[in-house]
């Protein structure tokens, strides 16, 4: 594999099998924290390493992932609780997604997990009252670009982001869970109406839906980035995955079975016990591991061909044009 | 990385990545007394890249980067290389360190004890530390003070000293030609040149001090002394540190703790030799 992926290797397996870093040599550690560290996954790593002897150096490190990890939580679930009251008299269902879901239910995909932004789905007829609930609460627009904000009520599948005026936090407002403009179409009534209620009143997806957001998110919207993390999450949801669930049924139902099959495999390849792979699940793994010894990213090509492909996922030819050509007018080039 | 180097600085250890040489060659020989990381495992990765891939040849332009990072962090000529790394590593401790409370602040210790100045940038309190560190005290260091969670002892963080305009000239009067690095001329702070502290200071770099007296330099006016309030002592700090949030409770009660103990005083100066007779009066009060 040569030296642009050997620190993400090292990660993976690190994270598959906490004891496989008995014998790792002082640079092989750099390597490993900075990987982690680049792909915000030090926080899993330190509780996936947690009661295993690792070099004197290296404890601190760790415990430190842990002190942000504890903290991070709490900010999280302090934040979802802020939003939960900001919304409650509006008597909707608000369902937290991602990795705040994960930490408030508890599942193992949240343990060490970074978080940063609240997700929430609602209903889309309520999008507007719980603008109005979160604008009156004290969250503000952060996206000052008229374009940025018409793209986002015109074609995507949330609210241009929102942050809190005094607790500098992001909330992402989801009303579905891929881009109107893709071309999947999940079923975002039936995720609301599944969803399983948490003692706050709070709710968060059933087994399957997670995992079929998850899914949608790494393999349906955006270029990968993160993807080491986004599957660590979905092999966690898996192990979990209660006994007679209906995984391909409900995937099938939202149009992403080929989606989801994908990310077992993936799952399974990188964290897990094998899978045999296709040519598009090699091409996934080859991105995700490009990342060297010093944390930085490799495989340049790569990685553009993969941004090149998230576009071509989110939106038809003609409007992804025009889309490239404004944003580009507009200073922003990629990588 | 083509060039590399492992420190410790105090309790910190950092790897320092470049694409050339030259900011490697030059840490390399300021750091030369300063000890490896424990085990080659360092607390934090720098890396200086090219701000594009062709800018690595044609007219360098170098990218500060690291394990923590800024995304729209400006780039800089390769001569200010050493600056570069420099800020790098305070980048790392800025936005990454966690095992004290960091106090945006200059140190210097006498018999265990602990002098702490702080005030922004321009203030003096670099040039002041930086005097003092040759008559008589320790130099903990110029940029950041660290507060212990638990015992509120300050720890030092003796990188080198970061010299800028007329306190050059001041500090080569002072110190011996060999412990200067290059004179990095028109950066963004304008000239600055660094400076390595005393051996004691790298050599002692792990002892911590209990803190003593605080004080809040202003350079560029009359002498005068004046009183600062436990309330604005806490305020000011809290704007002083880069990790008071993250820390949450365990930050607030180790502020607390400070504010309520180390007497506090702003002082004015028009020279570093008044400077240094108003320290020395103040210390003698509280020694």
């Amino acid at each position: 594999m040569g030296g642009c992926c050997v620190s993400a290797m090292l990660l993976i397996r690190a994270l598959r099998d906490p004891d496989s870093i008995a014998s790792l040599s002082g640079d092989a550690w750099n390597g490993l924290i900075a990987a982690a560290r680049a792909e915000r996954l030090i926080g899993t790593l330190a509780f996936r390493l947690e009661g295993i002897a690792v070099p004197d150096a290296v404890l601190p490190i760790l415990d430190d992932a842990r002190a942000e990890a504890a903290r991070e939580r709490a900010l999280t679930l302090w934040e979802a609780d802020r939003a939960r009251v900001a919304l409650a008299h509006l008597g909707v269902p608000v369902v937290l997604l991602k990795g705040t879901a994960y930490a408030a239910a508890g599942l193992s995909a949240g343990r060490g997990r970074f978080i940063g932004d609240l997700d929430i789905l609602v209903p889309r007829d309520a999008l507007d009252d719980v603008e109005a609930a979160l604008l009156a609460a004290g969250w503000e627009w952060v996206k000052p670009d008229p374009y940025d904000d018409a793209y986002y009520r015109q074609w995507m599948h949330e609210l241009p982001p929102l942050i809190h005026r005094e607790r500098d936090r992001m909330i992402d407002v989801h009303h579905t869970i891929l881009p109107l403009t893709a071309r999947q179409t999940p079923d975002a009534a039936a995720m609301l109406a599944d969803s399983v209620m948490l003692e706050d009143g709070l709710r968060v997806l059933s087994a399957e839906d997670r995992i079929c957001h998850a899914a949608a998110h790494m393999l349906a919207d955006g270029d990968l980035a993160g993807g080491l993390r986004n599957l660590w999450d979905i092999d966690c949801l898996l192990a979990e995955l209660p006994e007679g669930a209906q995984l391909q049924e409900r995937a099938a139902r939202h149009g992403l079975r080929a989606h989801v099959r994908q990310a077992v495999r993936l799952a399974a390849h990188v964290y897990g016990a094998g899978a045999a792979l296709r040519v598009a699940d090699r091409m996934i793994v080859a991105r995700l591991l490009a990342r060297n010894g010093w944390g930085q990213e490799t495989r340049k090509i790569l990685r553009f061909g993969f941004y090149l492909r998230s576009h071509w996922l989110r939106m038809p030819p003609g409007m992804l044009a025009r889309h490239l050509f404004t944003k580009w007018r507009k200073g922003h080039r990629p990588g | 990385m083509r060039y590399a180097i492992g420190l410790r600085i105090g309790p910190a250890s950092f790897r320092v990545g470049s694409a050339w040489e030259a900011p490697i060659a030059q840490l390399a020989r300021l750091y030369r007394d300063y000890p490896a990381p424990e085990d080659g495992i360092a607390d934090f990765t720098v890396r200086l890249e090219p701000a594009k891939p062709w800018r690595r040849f044609v007219r360098p332009s170098v990218f500060i980067t690291g394990d923590h990072g800024l995304a729209d962090a400006a780039p800089m000529a390769l001569a200010h290389g050493l600056l570069a790394a420099e800020m790098g590593m305070n980048l790392q401790m800025a936005l990454g360190w966690r095992r004290h409370l960091l106090l945006h602040a200059s140190c210097v210790e006498k018999d265990g004890r602990a002098l702490v100045m702080t005030g922004e940038s321009g203030s003096g309190k670099s040039t002041l530390a930086a005097l003092l560190g040759e008559r008589g005290w320790r130099l903990m260091g110029d940029e950041f003070a660290l507060l212990d969670l638990v015992t509120g002892e300050v720890f030092a963080f003796p990188r080198l000293i970061s010299l800028k305009n007329a306190a050059i000239a001041v500090m080569e009067a002072e110190v011996e030609a060999g412990r200067f690095g290059p004179l990095l001329k028109a950066t963004a702070k304008g000239g600055i040149r660094h400076l390595v502290p005393r051996g004691d200071a790298v050599a002692r770099m792990n002892e911590g001090a209990v803190p003593a007296l605080l004080l809040f330099p202003r350079f560029g006016f009359t002498p005068e002394v004046r009183g600062v309030g436990q309330g604005e002592v806490f305020m000011r700090l809290t704007q002083a540190s880069t990790n008071y949030t993250a820390l949450g409770e365990a930050g607030f009660l180790a502020l607390s703790r400070f504010v309520g103990e180390v007497p506090a005083w702003a002082i004015d100066f028009s020279s570093g030799d008044e400077a240094i007779a108003l320290v020395e009066r103040l210390w003698g009060d509280v020694a």
